[in-house]
């Protein structure tokens, strides 16, 4: 301890000594606890490692989702418009108005499918090329595949939707979205059961972490009633098993982090590859920075509400004889 | 200080540990509590440290009925009280600055007035050379001391003690007792349950003898009056 002058010993008021008190006891008791940790650090370690990964479960899984959506939602943007032309619009005006289409700003290309190649691609794919004989027309209009640009906002693409709508030639226009908002739904109800499932995790970690305290204080029963036979409160011999709890929770957030984070390091240089593969550069996204807040605080709230529940439930019990 | 009105305590199972005991301690007085294992000595301590709460009757501490001090209140209550324990009750995880440490760092005290007090309760006892060990290296006298020391770090006005001498040779058992007189001396009442007759004889203080829960003997002034001749005596020798 650094030297106090004395005047300033005599000058520092009582209540002041009392918190400075306070808190050194609250520091030292947090201290101590950690300290007791590190005497059994296999144990120690166990208890923290199940932590971390019950933490680390739903952590990795929210990632993968996580992911899953920036991937769909890149999709929305390079999704084709189908332009159905009116059936008298002619081959020549259809592959002018393409042209026109194709030199939008919002548009990166445009394909015109004429009639007859549709219904030979139909003939061939459909099985009904026996059938399709009998017809004397072609029924299939001439049809524009319009990709729009890659800067498009969704905003934008509803504005594009409905401007080819408008055009006189075109009967109408398709967007095959439905997979994606299915494919959305089904990330919706993912994340919804992980949820859930990190709920159930969360109970199972109250539960761990309180049976390991059940047991420390079963182990210091001697401790605890000599300390509340001198005069120790409820509050005070529970204090050091809630900061037992607080560091449990604490150090299995954070090595959840790390489990998190190793496994999208390893996962970093295939994800690459494929998107390589896919001529798309996809940023894998990890876990930001309240995505890691919320994991730690988790750790440290449920390691002190299981430690909590032990230290009320047993401690009680624990009376001087 | 203590006013023993009355008291009955029943264990479960019917047996009476102590039936209708009154006693009076005042201020300032070392009494000796004796009697067989069984008359009740334990149980009159235990009920003066609210370990155990009596079946009928009033313990009045130091003004306080402890039939209105709550379970909350009980910590506290205890704080007031300086315990000895025959088997020393001492925290083996600790070193005996730590142990001694403890009820002030219950109370909440400074780190650095906590220290102070610890090193002139260690003074008493003559430990204060091995503040730094830990209980296990220390003898069992040695052991008792750092316990006493506890027991007096945050100066109760009331000791209690159970049998402080009981794991004692001779010697240590006197060394104690003279630590007792002390305290003693400078005002601090002192109930020590005791079965070693030829010890507290030395010491000539009152002394009350338990039976089957009753008061048997309550031998008083005389004692205490043999008892100051006997350390003028000893004062001149030294």
């Amino acid at each position: 301890m650094a030297a106090i002058k004395t005047s300033d010993a005599l000058a520092a008021p009582r209540k002041t000594g009392r918190i400075s008190g306070w808190f050194v006891l609250h520091l030292s008791t947090a201290v101590a606890a950690l300290g007791r940790l590190s005497r059994q650090p296999f144990a120690s370690l166990m208890t923290v490692l199940v932590i971390a990964v019950t933490l680390a479960l739903p952590a990795a899984m929210h990632v993968v989702i996580k992911n899953a959506q920036s991937i769909s939602a890149s999709w929305d943007n390079a999704l084709d418009f189908s332009v159905y032309l009116h059936t008298e619009v002619t081959l020549e005006q259809a592959s002018k108005l393409a042209d026109i289409v194709a030199q939008r700003a919002d548009v990166e290309n445009v394909t015109l499918i004429p009639a007859d190649e549709a219904l030979a691609e139909f003939r061939e794919q459909s099985g009904f090329g026996d059938a399709l004989d009998y017809l004397t027309d072609n029924p299939l209009p001439h049809t524009l595949v319009v990709r729009p640009g890659s800067a498009n906002t969704e905003v934008s693409m509803g504005l594009l939707n409905e401007e080819l709508g408008n055009l006189p030639e075109a009967d109408f226009v398709q967007v095959d979205t439905e997979w994606v908002q299915r494919f959305h739904a089904i990330l919706n109800i993912l994340e919804r059961a992980i949820m859930m499932g990190a709920g159930l995790l969360g109970v199972a970690i109250i539960v761990i972490i309180g049976n390991t305290i059940r047991l420390d204080i079963q182990n210091r029963r001697e401790e605890i009633e000599v300390t509340k036979l001198i005069g120790a409160s409820n509050a005070f011999v529970r204090r050091p098993f809630l900061y037992i709890g607080l560091w449990y929770g604490l150090g299995g957030g954070l090595l959840a982090l790390a489990l998190v984070g190793y496994g999208m390091y390893a996962l970093a240089e295939p994800v690459s590859r494929l998107s390589g593969l896919y001529e798309s550069a996809f940023d894998v996204l990890s876990l930001d920075f309240p995505e890691s807040l919320i994991i730690i605080g988790s750790g440290i709230a449920l390691g002190l509400v299981g430690s909590w529940i032990a230290a009320a439930r047993h401690m009680r019990r624990i009376e001087p004889r | 200080m203590i006013r023993i009105e009355e008291v009955t305590k029943r264990y479960p199972g019917g047996h009476d540990a102590l039936r209708g005991l009154t006693l009076h301690v005042d201020k300032g007085e070392m009494v000796f509590v004796t009697g067989h294992s069984g008359a009740g000595k334990s149980t009159l301590l235990r009920l003066i440290a609210l370990i155990d709460r009596p079946t009928n009757g009033q313990v009045i501490v130091d003004g306080q009925n402890t039939r209105k001090i709550t379970r909350r209140r009980i910590p506290a209550y205890r704080r007031q009280i300086g315990m000895v324990f025959q088997d020393h009750k001492l925290l083996y995880d600790r070193p005996v600055f730590d142990n001694v440490a403890l009820p002030l760092v219950i109370a909440g005290i400074g780190h650095r007035e906590a220290a102070r007090k610890v090193r002139a309760a260690l003074d008493q006892v003559s430990l204060l050379h091995k503040e730094k060990q830990f209980p296990e290296t220390l003898s069992s006298g040695e052991q008792q001391r750092v316990g006493i020391a506890r027991a007096i770090v945050s100066r109760p006005k009331l000791l209690i003690a159970d049998e402080p001498t009981g794991n004692l040779d001779p010697d240590l058992s006197l060394e104690v007792m003279r630590i007792f007189r002390r305290f003693n001396e400078v005002g601090v009442t002192l109930l020590i349950a005791s079965h070693d007759i030829a010890l507290i004889d030395q010491l000539g203080c009152r002394r009350i003898a338990l039976a089957d829960g009753q008061l048997q003997v309550d031998e008083e002034e005389d004692v205490v009056a043999e008892y100051a001749e006997r350390l003028e005596a000893e004062r001149g020798q030294d």
